[in-house]
């Protein structure tokens, strides 16, 4: 990995005048507060630099890779809420029984499985063995640029443009990552559903509902409506999270979106690619936060 | 020497601390679960400790003739590309994670530590510089934080440790700052006050003792993540590099090879899970013991 950027650029052969026009054509010979003075104008302008890599502005990149990112980590997501929600619920309704136990011991294993791993041994196994899924990237080679990019996105593409076989051909290749990706947030829902659905059933108005005759099926909905603002919080929150991980799992699963960009602009050495992306994950997990806290006073009646 | 019991009353601040560790104790070992993490952290120290008399070969010495072969009697783990012992370096890679995970642990405490308390006793605009640092840093999600400063450090394995360093001590930061706000405002520290304690004393003897337990608690829960992020750099090739048997490192050159040849991937995946596994398991239990109000 080069770390100088000059080298990165003109390659180690250059000789010493060619280096020290670019040294200069970089702005590296003025002082570091200065450098750092135009690295804010730049990004206040919108000049985010062109990646040394693909040659291309560095947001035009971002722009194209990104919704691979998106798709992969909304599905990881809905696949987060769909498993992780209920499992969080029926815990804390069975709380110290066996299902209760089961969930913790998944939600254990979900914080602490290496993602990267996860991925591989699913290659081996459902792609390799047993043919089940597709393989590395978003379609197969023969269904690559076949349906007109719209979204960015290939499912929502290939639906738009009614052709089912890309459609399916790029599902089985999504199901996988997005599995994987999905299971820290899976294991983190089900652990806040369980602790927030706990707080709700200790209440007295379910002590009310159980007097009242109300079967527990009835009781727990009533429960669940009211952790509906704080799950959704969460769930804002835990899509920051997907991005953090899509970083590894992009790489393992060559899925050509944010991730892998970012690994193989940090690869390269390159700078302006590193920098852009870090700030962009950064701008998004702020405004994820800020989303959540927004939800929070606009749905919850007692923060007014 | 008078001898302690455990059911009476304590008569000196010694037998107090001694039945205090020993009812944890005890309330600890009817955790399964955590005995297992605590057993397998054990694990870990013991084997990186003993690596060179538990390895049955050299974990660098390469020999082609014997690349790429099968787990047996001869090799329990197979070889990789360069015909390693794949059990031996695993084994080693023992020393690496452990490495890496006392080191995290020396840089971040004190630093969290430090500057929470300070932030917390202190209060108005130290405070308030202190902790807008710390919400600057969480503003970024670990991983990538960590690849930022890896790709300004270089990779290596001691800058993977500072990158991760500098991604996990804000947490540590905010939890001694919520613990100090609780201590600050109780009785005993306006006692000391009065009797004319310094606030250097004050922190340094009162609050920062206070903190100690939810932070090992704490940190113990995150070592499973600092593991996980040492593995992935190395994955990416960005922490340690070869030849060194590091978990993360080992999975990224096994990965060509994968396909045809699982045992190259497999066992050093397996590892990075049990350890990571084990730490999340023992800082379960242990909030148990030392944190009874999250008691379920």
């Amino acid at each position: 990995m080069p770390v100088d950027p000059v080298t990165a650029l003109v390659g180690d052969q250059a000789d010493k005048e060619t280096y020290r026009a670019a040294y200069e054509r970089l702005g590296l010979d003025k002082p570091l507060p200065v450098q750092f003075g135009y690295y804010v104008r730049d990004i206040v302008t919108g000049n985010f630099g062109t990646a040394i890599s693909t040659g291309h502005p560095v947001i035009e990149d971002i722009q194209r890779v990104f919704p691979a990112t998106v798709e992969l980590a909304t599905l990881s997501l809905i696949a987060g809420v769909l498993l992780g929600v209920p499992l969080g619920v029926a815990a804390a309704v069975s709380k110290g029984r066996a299902v209760d136990h089961l969930a913790r011991i998944f939600g254990l294993f979900g914080y602490s499985v290496p993602h990267f791993w996860l991925g591989l041994i699913a290659l081996v196994v459902f792609y390799a063995w047993l043919g089940w899924i597709g393989g590395a990237g978003r379609v197969s080679l023969g269904y690559v640029d076949v349906v007109p990019t719209v979204t960015g996105m290939i499912l929502v593409d290939s639906a738009l443009d009614r052709n089912w076989e890309v459609f399916r051909d790029a599902l089985r290749h999504i199901v996988a990552p997005a599995l994987i990706l999905a299971t820290t947030s899976t294991a983190y829902l089900s652990r806040m559903t369980r602790s927030f659905m706990l707080e709700q059933l200790a209440q007295e108005y379910v002590t009310t509902a159980r007097i009242k005759g109300l079967t527990e099926w009835r009781v727990t909905m009533h429960a669940f409506r009211n952790i509906g603002v704080q799950l959704l919080t969460i769930i804002v929150l835990a899509y920051g999270g997907l991005l953090d991980g899509a970083v590894l799992t992009e790489t393992v699963f060559g899925w050509p979106g944010f991730g892998q960009y970012l690994t193989s602009g940090l690869l390269a050495g390159d700078m302006n690619v590193v920098l852009t992306c870090t700030l962009m994950v950064g701008v998004i997990f702020l405004a994820l936060n800020l989303a959540a806290d927004m939800i929070y006073r606009v749905l919850d009646p007692r923060t007014r | 020497m008078s001898a302690i019991y455990f059911t009476e009353v304590a008569h000196s601040p010694t037998q107090a601390t001694v039945q205090r560790l020993y009812f944890g104790w005890l309330r600890f070992l009817k955790n399964p679960l955590a005995v297992a993490g605590l057993v397998v952290v054990m694990l870990l120290v013991l084997v990186a400790v003993l690596a060179p008399w538990i390895a049955t070969q050299d974990p660098f010495a390469q020999d082609l003739t014997q690349r790429l072969l099968p787990p047996s009697g001869k090799h329990w783990f197979g070889t990789d590309q360069v015909g390693r012992d794949m059990f031996s370096r695993v084994i080693y890679g023992s020393r690496v994670t452990l490495m890496i995970v006392s080191l995290v642990v020396a840089i971040v405490a004190p630093i969290g530590l430090a500057i929470g308390t300070i932030a917390g006793y202190a209060g108005g605009k130290v405070d308030t510089v202190l902790m807008r640092t710390t919400d600057i840093f969480l503003a970024f999600p670990g991983l990538v934080l960590a690849l930022a400063f890896v790709a300004a450090l270089g990779p290596g394995l001691v800058n993977a440790v500072i990158a991760i360093s500098l991604t996990s001590w804000p947490g540590f930061a905010r939890l001694a700052r919520a613990e100090t706000l609780i201590v600050r405002s109780s009785d005993f520290i306006a006692a000391s006050r009065i009797q004319g304690a310094s606030a250097v004393r004050i922190v340094l003897r009162h609050v920062v003792p206070m903190c100690v337990p939810s932070l090992v608690v704490r940190m113990t829960l995150s070592m499973a993540g600092v593991i996980l992020t040492a593995a992935g750099l190395g994955f990416l090739g960005l922490g340690a590099q070869p030849p060194s048997p590091e978990w993360g490192a080992m999975l990224a050159s096994g990965r060509r090879f994968l396909i045809d040849y699982w045992w190259m991937a497999t066992f050093p995946g397996l590892a990075i899970l049990a350890v990571s596994l084990a730490f999340n398991l023992l800082g379960d239990g242990l909030r148990d013991v030392l944190d009874p109000r999250s008691e379920s």
